[in-house]
């Protein structure tokens, strides 16, 4: 597990970003849906886990980035973008933690509920949905970034060695990217 | 010393794997239906899973446990047969189960499998637990958490199985298999649809000055401020307005996990046989962490030597963990 700092010294350290105009996100549209779509092409099983909220509308509020992603895990046509924090955004789930919170949830090293107990994760509207979608991620062996930052080629090997640095902790899975 | 078997929870296959990987003795798991008490959305087996998680832990010396342990319920009857039926067919290695109608249905038509009473049985007297062991042939027992060390080691001279206690997770001081305040709030039964506070029903509002306020259903059942720990969105962990204290208060348990790893060489020269990790509703990351740490500290005591006490509280309900009954009956 992770290194937690304090309750209080969280909620001191939370970033009031500037509006991010959506031309700005426009090169980071492709980059995602590559990343969505290799998911739901090599990982079909999570969508039986999702079951009827295969089609729920998931916004994901990482609240160290500029921007919020909204996520439809369509088994069909799923979809990944990112907008601006000014936008209104009709969504059945609002997600919200730090960036590094949510990325090691979805990796498999971080327990969700710890991160709730300990208020760093915050689930707003259709718990149930997010509920099946962190179940349905769980249940991916190995690292879901690692798959995905390989196959984005070697932008994508540099982010990983980003993602490496600033854990420590990962080892094996860095040494065998 | 006896060497304890270490149980530990499985929600999916992945956390299966983790938990063999990480050095389970033995790993628990349900179906995708009401037969058992973790039938929480998106969670759990299906047979075909089933069927390749059996075959993954035994390559690694691990077993698996089913647990068909809620209540089968008048007309519906033939969903825990067919658990068991589907269970046996995969090759599970012991029944964990609470219903006397279906011990008696397992005991018959799989005979040469072993039965484990479920702590949904609530069965904490000799007498309760000699009669399980009579008339189903119930090899294990799993305690309530309601029994302190010396009772435990009392037990231990007067059953005629082995007994299996919690080490981690859900404190569980409720009579369990008889709450019904789920059942009460939302009208779905903890005990027989297997959901407590399913995530249907529970619902988080966080107002401007960030305090979130958890529901389920209609009823608000705890507010927290922003720099508040939370603990799971269940009844008997509310804060509540009750005559005559002036503020909200935890009226029935805290939110707060129990830890014994300090008292496993108490546990394990109790007599012991098993000792269980609850968690089936967690994740990897937890299961491969607390697995790991318990899995050293129960060789470390077997060998003779000290354990290493890990710090688990990051992972614990609330941020805050107990012996509870185990060391004390004024553990509040």
């Amino acid at each position: 597990m992770l290194p937690t700092p304090s309750l209080a010294a969280r909620h001191r350290r939370r970033p009031q970003w500037p509006h991010v105009p959506a031309v700005l996100l426009a090169p980071l549209q492709p980059l995602l849906q590559r990343i969505v779509r290799k998911v739901a092409r090599e990982q079909p099983a999570l969508f039986a886990r999702l079951g009827p909220h295969g089609r729920s509308r998931f916004l994901i509020d990482a609240r160290d980035l500029p921007f919020i992603l909204l996520l439809q895990p369509d088994p069909v046509h799923p979809r990944l973008r990112a907008l601006s924090r000014a936008a209104a955004v009709d969504c059945d789930t609002h997600i919200s933690g730090s960036c590094r919170e949510l990325v090691t949830m979805v990796d498999g090293r971080q327990d969700g509920d710890s991160l709730f107990f300990s208020r760093d994760l915050l689930i707003t509207g259709n718990l149930e949905a997010a509920v099946c979608l962190r179940n349905a991620l769980d249940d991916i062996d190995g690292s879901i970034m690692q798959h995905v930052c390989v196959a984005l080629g070697k932008p994508g090997k540099m982010l990983w060695s980003w993602f490496c640095s600033r854990e420590p902790l990962r080892g094996s899975e860095c040494a065998a990217a | 010393m006896n060497r304890p078997e270490l149980v530990c929870p499985a929600g999916t296959p992945a956390m299966l794997r983790a938990a063999a990987d990480a050095g389970a003795d033995a790993i628990y798991c349900g179906f995708q239906n009401a037969t058992n008490a973790r039938n929480f959305a998106g969670l759990n087996f299906t047979p075909n899973q089933l069927q390749d998680a059996v075959a993954y832990a035994h390559a690694r010396g691990a077993k698996v446990l089913l647990a068909i342990n809620s209540f089968a319920t008048a007309g519906r009857y033939d969903l825990w047969q067919k658990a068991a039926d589907c269970g046996a067919a995969c090759g599970v290695d012991a029944f964990i189960v609470a219903d006397i109608g279906v011990a008696a249905y397992i005991a018959e038509r799989h005979a040469g499998r072993r039965l484990h009473l479920s702590v949904q049985a609530a069965a904490s007297s000799p007498e309760a637990i000699n009669f399980y062991c009579r008339e189903f042939g119930v090899r294990r027992a799993v305690l309530p958490r309601i029994l302190t060390l010396a009772e435990i080691h009392q037990l231990k001279t007067e059953i005629d199985c082995e007994i299996e206690t919690f080490i981690f997770g859900n404190h569980g001081l409720m009579v369990e298999g008889r709450c019904s305040l789920t059942n009460y709030a939302v009208g779905i039964s903890t005990n027989m649809d297997g959901a407590c506070s399913p995530a249907s029903e529970v619902h988080y509002d966080r107002n401007t000055a960030g305090v979130v306020t958890a529901r389920l259903g209609s009823h608000v059942i705890d507010r927290f401020a922003p720099t508040e720990q939370a603990g799971y969105p269940t009844i008997c962990k509310g804060r509540y307005c009750t005559s005559p204290r002036d503020e909200p208060y935890y009226a029935f348990e805290e939110p707060i996990s129990l830890n014994l790893m300090e008292m496993l060489p108490a546990l394990i020269g109790a007599g012991v046989d098993a000792l269980k990790i609850e968690g089936r509703q967690r994740s990897r990351a937890y299961v491969s962490s607390v697995v790991t740490s318990f899995r050293r500290a129960i060789d470390a005591v077997v060998a003779g030597r000290k354990p290493e006490l890990v710090d688990l509280v990051a992972l614990t309900e609330g941020q805050k963990q107990t012996q509870g009954a185990f060391a004390t009956k004024k553990w509040r």
